[in-house]
């Protein structure tokens, strides 16, 4: 099981936790003037790298807020938690050079 | 150490060539879909100068952690189209594969725990029938006439309400399915090449030529991925996305026992199914891991919850031991459904998104895409399946029917 820090309520089980997927990914500012094909990217298509992933976490057993987090979808390991209102951190030199499809 | 039956069981099933600088296809990815792509482009289309690249071993992805269950009890016209076409291969292919692996078809129950659970069978089970797929919805009684170790006791959490019924689904033993498929590869010619990574595409303009790999430049006009839970690590590489997310998802066996579970149980509602393997181990898989994972392992609580699913339903199961727990990655699609067909690259194709289900659909996945390999156009069995449809909005949503359970 993963432990998983909220920023407001500290270290929990996954359990408490439910996933949010890719974060960063904003609702078109004029829905109506997307293409077909654009209204599809925002809908069906998400980032699904090896390797680092910022993505949206909810402490529902808690304090049930949105927060992000970004980790390692090879080891499942948390390299930052931050607030939603926050851009995704430069997490480079804790990953070293391999963040291929990381792209936020 | 040398063989101790010579002529009767061949040390190697096919041949360990290196790969040649040039194929007239290459698909990439040596699991079950990726060598019946192959078996069906050599048997069904003529081409044998082809190469399965494997980055690992033959069959080390999902084709040997599933859970093994065919079955084509699927609600949508275009999904009982393709599942059923694959259980029909499958009825066939131990002979003409010449390879006993173990196909038994001991029907399958889906069970229902709810009312909406009820409802929503009996209109699946109309459906198939529709389609000429064999399905019936069996009350509780029935049911444990069909399996006698369910509880159908009303006293439990989620009582058994009924179960749709698919008698001709099954099992098989998935490890000899891919050596079966190898061998009749290699016999035509195919050259399958493991310990293989593509890294990268060779392109002249939006025109696939070839791949970049572990083993040097293989060039190709025609190249089809079909690498299941690492396809958007290809797709990227070769510059687009796809629709798909990669979630770990574990299965599970115990000791082994005597024959005790006669057909295969499958409930979408409590997370779990189960069968048991010739050898006599109970073999138990449950739904993915919320968050995407390459890792193939999973968390253990999901394995805690599956194993009290499936306590609730076979109490007899109480003092069973559990043997090992593994888990896979697997690719699973919005609407539940897979992707067979052309990418935004020319000469390049995708076999993708079979998420937790995609053993049972294995024949019926190489022929299409086999057929729209060597065509440049989709099968009428995989014309629906297309990424177009993600932008046309024709989804084919089978949660229902996939959901978690395979």
């Amino acid at each position: 099981m993963l432990q998983i820090e909220c920023p407001w309520c500290g270290l929990r089980d996954e359990t408490e936790y439910k996933y949010g997927g890719q974060a960063h990914v904003a609702y078109p500012e004029d829905p109506s003037a997307l293409s077909d094909e654009e209204w599809a990217e925002y809908l069906f298509f998400r980032d699904n790298p090896k390797g680092p992933f910022a993505e949206r976490w909810v402490h529902t057993g808690g304090c049930r807020k949105w927060f992000n987090a970004v980790r390692d979808t090879r080891t499942y390991e948390f390299l930052a938690v931050y607030a939603n209102n926050e851009p995704r951190p430069d997490i480079s030199s804790l990953t070293g050079a391999d963040t291929a499809g990381a792209t936020a | 150490m040398g063989n101790p039956f010579p002529g009767e069981h061949p040390e190697w099933l096919w041949r360990d060539p290196d790969p040649k600088s040039s194929y007239d296809a290459i698909v990439i990815g040596g699991g079950g879909h990726g060598l019946a792509t192959a078996y069906y482009l050599a048997k069904n289309h003529g081409m044998t100068n082809i190469a399965i690249l494997e980055k690992g071993w033959l069959a080390g992805g999902n084709m040997a952690r599933n859970t093994t269950i065919i079955r084509s009890n699927y609600l949508w016209d275009e999904s009982a189209a393709i599942y059923e076409h694959a259980l029909k291969l499958w009825e066939e292919l131990p002979e003409e594969l010449d390879y006993d692996f173990l196909f038994s078809q001991r029907g399958v129950l889906n069970l229902a725990h709810s009312l909406q659970d009820v409802r929503d069978s009996v209109r699946r089970v109309e459906a198939n029938r529709l389609n000429g797929v064999d399905a019936e919805f069996l009350t509780p009684e029935e049911v444990q006439k069909v399996c006698p170790i369910v509880n159908i006791s009303e006293d439990v959490r989620y009582p058994v309400l009924g179960a749709t019924f698919q008698p001709r689904a099954g099992i098989a033993k998935h490890d000899h399915v891919a050596w079966a498929f190898a061998r009749a590869c290699d016999a035509m010619g195919v050259d399958i090449i493991q310990n293989c990574e593509v890294t990268g595409f060779v392109r002249d303009g939006n025109r696939v030529t070839g791949v970049e790999t572990t083993r040097g430049r293989i060039l190709s006009d025609t190249v089809g991925m079909v690498a299941a839970g690492h396809s958007s690590v290809l797709a990227e590489k070769a510059g687009f996305r796809l629709p798909v997310q990669s979630h770990p998802l574990q299965a599970l066996v115990s000791e082994l026992y005597e024959p005790v579970h006669p057909t295969v149980v499958m409930s979408n509602y409590v997370h779990v199914y189960v069968s048991q393997a010739h050898k006599g181990e109970l073999v138990m898989g449950a739904g993915v891991d919320q968050y995407n994972g390459y890792g193939q392992r999973g968390s253990f609580h999901v394995i805690e919850h599956q194993m009290a699913a499936a306590l609730e339903l076979f109490p007899i199961f109480g003092r069973a031991h559990l043997l090992r727990t593994w888990g896979g990655i697997v690719d699973v699609c919005p609407d539940a459904s897979p992707i067979i067909g052309a990418t935004p690259v020319d000469g390049l194709y995708v076999n993708a998104g079979w998420g937790t289900g995609g053993f049972k659909a294995t024949p019926a996945a190489g022929w299409a895409m086999a057929h729209t390999m060597a065509t440049g156009e989709p099968h009428e069995l995989n014309q629906p399946f297309g990424l177009e449809r993600f932008t046309t909005g024709h989804l084919i949503d089978e949660h229902g029917a996939a959901g978690v359970a395979h």
